[in-house]
């Protein structure tokens, strides 16, 4: 069978777009996959289509990226749910055309990363949502989470989000930040190697310091309350360590809290396809093994952006331009000395941004003694309610890894397919076995790679239409 | 060196979990040495029904042994597995349909399975949630599931407290037969015991060859699928005349689907992968059968080995050549009847006289001319 395409690119982020822009441009057929009804991603998500809303200064990098992923020979499928990948390869898609399937030698991971919530009491009320989730509704919907709210967690997020929510005139009641100050001042220096994004920040600070929000450093929520939705969040000192901290604790009336303690990589596409992983606490947790042009150990298989490893959206680009090259130069499309030539360039400015994005990682990333606080009876995964206490009696029970802890709990078998607590669940469990985080392992990944409705995946059949197998001996 | 145990056993499974529980309590000394952790291969990831209807017609008086077994767990096992008796339904939509399953009840029934033949308009009273184009339907009254993936708890606590000792994450690598006895060798400590049982499923196969016998078996990658939780849509098991479909709701809402559609995969590798369409085949047909989970999320699909012998029936009973060596396993929807058929070779082991015979293996031995 011929292949439908030379590379599939799955995620229409930065790195996903990069890779395959830089691919195309070298004469590579390429297919870009994304769930969403347009190209962007989580970083420069579009407006959903009908709302007019002023293109915020990231926005136009968005606009820029769609507009040359348009105009390049990309084949772009939008709104299509990747469900299925594999060898081959094969990519699998629910969409508005129904079940279809694309074969490409190649494929090019960037499904970018989802969000870490360290639990608390309180935590699965309504009104309470990520901070990441935060800037999808008001990039994507123009809506604010509440008319009063409280942001908390950590890392470059809680600045954006306050930011936001600050320009479309939502007010916020604190900001409690896991980072002191002078947490922040010490990845100074490495920010002023990105003056673009130095002045953002500041920027942002500024018009939050202006607003005079109440900010409380080295501070997290220790509980929300409420009867059917959040009514208060409590928040109170945090030691170095992230861990709650004698001293007063603070109560605020809200309707809401968007709260997130940093991203963890989505990294189910090369665990799928058998790719070795490496745990990787700074850059989120596991990550596919990569060169450093993004070849994970799977010969054709290239991991890009945030699903290998947490660095944000400027080195996200780059990896995306690196592993849209080294695609072009593995199909043979071009020599040796025109791929020296073409990635000298994204790999000097990456490593120039590498002290940056480290920076910004290590303020994201998961303490264990983030973890550790969390008390027994908090419900660690909301889709099945299983709480600290669970988890940790499963270690007792004699579970050795975190998928037979799965089995005896069914923490991760839910809809969000242990998404939501995957990381902070594996933490916990490795912490009450006293061993070593890497050693109780990850989630096995399957198919599909996100819930996927029957309806879109049988489409309109006959009965006489189901290859029925032949039955087994009687 | 470690002590001589009365008995080894490789492989924990359902059937050398069972072995070794029921070894133990009968007064050996036990040892049960696993590659993975208990029960967390096929035992542990097949779709847990507890059917008659699917069951192979020479093992249909195992299998309602067995399921007694099931439904009795917390008794005998002294955990829950999560245990569901219900109807069962097997589902004829055409009249190819209609006579491969009244020939096949027939025979199952003679064999002792209490299957009757009901129309599509009594199958419906049975099961509400059932596709309105059903025309016939086995209904059996013994019929079930249990919770696969709890069996691994279950079986652990269980061995645990009858004081087998546990080699988990420890891959038998090799068997020498040494002064009374038998040697394992495993990526860990060596392993020494009296007697040798090895039930490692597909890899029976491999383990046997250690000792230079060769009993071919054959691989069957079975794919499962789940849903989210949802409302209820189905009371009681359901699957099709051909044994192609399994399909219950549990009590916590989710929606199994199975029936033994092929993935791909090979026991050297140990590596199953889903095939796209067969889980899309799979799903028209559960959804053809329960029209109501259209609407439901699919939130996994995995796959689980089988073994399966030339003549497709199980592999339980001495080993031919070596004494105190057993093998036990390849039984056809194993799980099923497992524990029966691993409580009548400890039966074996402890002297006393199986209620119903072996499987000898003497017959699926390939000779040196075939090979």
């Amino acid at each position: 069978m011929t292949p439908d395409f030379d590379l599939m690119v799955i995620g229409a982020g930065p790195a996903g777009c990069q890779s395959g822009l830089a691919a195309s441009r070298h004469g590579l057929s390429v297919l870009l996959v994304d769930e969403a009804a347009d190209a962007g991603g989580q970083v420069d998500r579009a407006p959903a289509s009908g709302l007019l809303m002023k293109l915020a200064e990231h926005g136009e990098n968005g606009h820029e990226l769609r507009r040359r992923v348009i105009n390049s020979a990309i084949t772009l499928r939008c709104g299509c749910r990747v469900w299925s990948v594999s060898d081959g390869f094969r990519v699998d898609v629910a969409g508005p055309s129904g079940h279809e399937a694309f074969s490409a030698p190649r494929l090019s991971a960037a499904s970018g990363a989802y969000e870490r919530v360290v639990p608390f009491p309180g935590w699965t009320l309504p009104g309470v949502i990520g901070l990441a989730a935060a800037t999808t509704l008001i990039k994507s919907q123009g809506m604010l989470p509440g008319r009063r709210i409280v942001l908390a967690g950590c890392g470059p997020l809680l600045l954006l989000v306050a930011s936001k929510v600050l320009a479309v005139g939502g007010e916020i009641a604190a900001i409690a930040d896991l980072a002191s100050p002078a947490d922040w001042l010490i990845t100074l220096p490495r920010a002023l190697r990105r003056p673009p994004l130095a002045i953002r920040g500041v920027g942002w600070a500024v018009g939050i310091g202006r607003s005079r929000v109440p900010i409380y450093f080295r501070h997290g929520v220790r509980t929300a309350t409420g009867r059917d939705r959040i009514e208060s969040v409590e928040i109170g000192p945090l030691d170095r360590s992230g861990a709650p901290a004698a001293g007063n604790t603070i109560s605020i009336e809200v309707d809401a809290l968007a709260v997130g303690h940093g991203l963890v990589p989505g990294a189910e596409i090369p665990q799928l396809l058998g790719a070795e992983m490496i745990f990787d606490r700074l850059h989120g947790g596991w990550i596919p093994q990569v060169d450093k042009f993004g070849r994970t150990s799977r010969p054709g298989l290239y991991a890009v952006g945030d699903g290998a490893g947490i660095r944000g959206a400027e080195p996200a680009l780059l990896a995306g331009e690196l592993a849209g090259l080294a695609a072009a130069r593995d199909a043979g499309r071009i020599s040796a000395a025109t791929y020296d030539y073409e990635t000298k360039k994204p790999l000097r400015r990456r490593r120039f941004y590498a002290p940056f994005a480290d920076a910004m990682a290590g303020m994201m990333a998961l303490r264990p003694e983030q973890a550790a606080g969390i008390p027994a009876e908090t419900v660690v995964c909301r889709c099945e309610d299983v709480t600290r206490e669970s988890i940790e009696n499963a270690a007792a029970a004699g579970a050795l890894d975190v998928n037979q802890m799965k089995h005896f709990t069914r923490c991760g078998m839910g809809p969000c397919q242990g998404r939501m607590c995957g990381d902070v669940a594996a933490e916990l469990f490795a912490q009450s076995r006293k061993v070593q985080r890497d050693t109780v392992g990850y989630w096995t990944a399957r198919p599909p790679l996100r819930p996927v409705t029957l309806s879109d995946l049988v489409g309109s059949f006959e009965y006489d239409d189901i290859p029925i197998p032949r039955p087994p001996p009687l | 060196m470690t002590r001589t145990h009365d008995l080894v056993v490789v492989g924990a499974g359902v059937h050398g979990s069972t072995v070794a529980l029921l070894a133990a309590r009968g007064g050996l000394k036990v040892a049960l040495i696993e590659r993975d952790q208990i029960c967390r291969g096929a035992s542990g990831v097949n779709a847990g029904t507890l059917t008659m209807q699917m069951t192979r017609v020479a093992l249909i008086p195992y299998a309602m042994r067995a399921h007694a077994m099931w439904a009795s767990a917390r008794q005998w096992l002294g955990h829950d597995v999560g245990v569901v008796v219900c109807d069962g339904l097997s589902l004829a939509f055409t009249e190819q349909e209609e006579e491969l399953l009244t020939h096949r009840a027939g025979k199952r029934r003679e064999a002792g399975a209490p299957i009757e033949i009901v129309s599509g308009q009594h199958a419906v009273e049975i099961e509400p949630g059932l596709s309105r184009q059903v025309r016939t339907a086995g209904w059996c009254k013994v019929d079930g599931y249990a919770n696969a993936y709890q069996t691994g708890l279950a079986f652990r606590r269980a061995l645990v407290e009858a004081g087998v000792v546990l080699y988990e994450q420890t891959a038998a690598l090799g068997i020498e037969i040494v002064h009374r006895g038998y040697h394992v060798i495993t990526s860990k400590d060596p392993i020494q015991g009296r007697r040798l049982v090895i039930a490692g499923g597909v890899w029976i196969e491999p383990m046997l060859a250690w000792l230079g016998v060769h009993l071919p078996i054959k691989v069957l990658v079975n794919q499962l699928s789940v849903t989210e939780r949802i409302a209820p849509v189905m009371r009681t098991q359901v699957g099709v005349a051909s044994g192609l479909l399994s399909l219950k709701q549990y009590p916590h809402g989710t929606v199994v689907i199975g029936g033994g559609w092929q993935g791909k995969g090979d026991r050297v590798s140990g590596h199953g992968e889903i095939v796209p369409d067969s889980v899309v085949g799979n799903v028209r047909l559960a959804c053809h059968a329960i029209p109501n989970l259209i609407s439901a999320r699919l939130t996994r699909s995995w796959t689980g080995f089988e073994a399966e012998t030339a003549d497709a029936l199980p592999a339980v009973g001495a080993i031919p050549g070596f004494t105190d060596a057993y093998v036990c396993g390849s039984v056809h929807s194993g799980y099923t009847s497992g524990p029966y058929i691993a409580k009548l070779l400890a039966d074996r082991l402890l002297g006393r006289e199986p209620e119903l015979p072996l499987f000898p293996i003497e017959r699926l031995l390939a000779t040196e001319d075939s090979r």
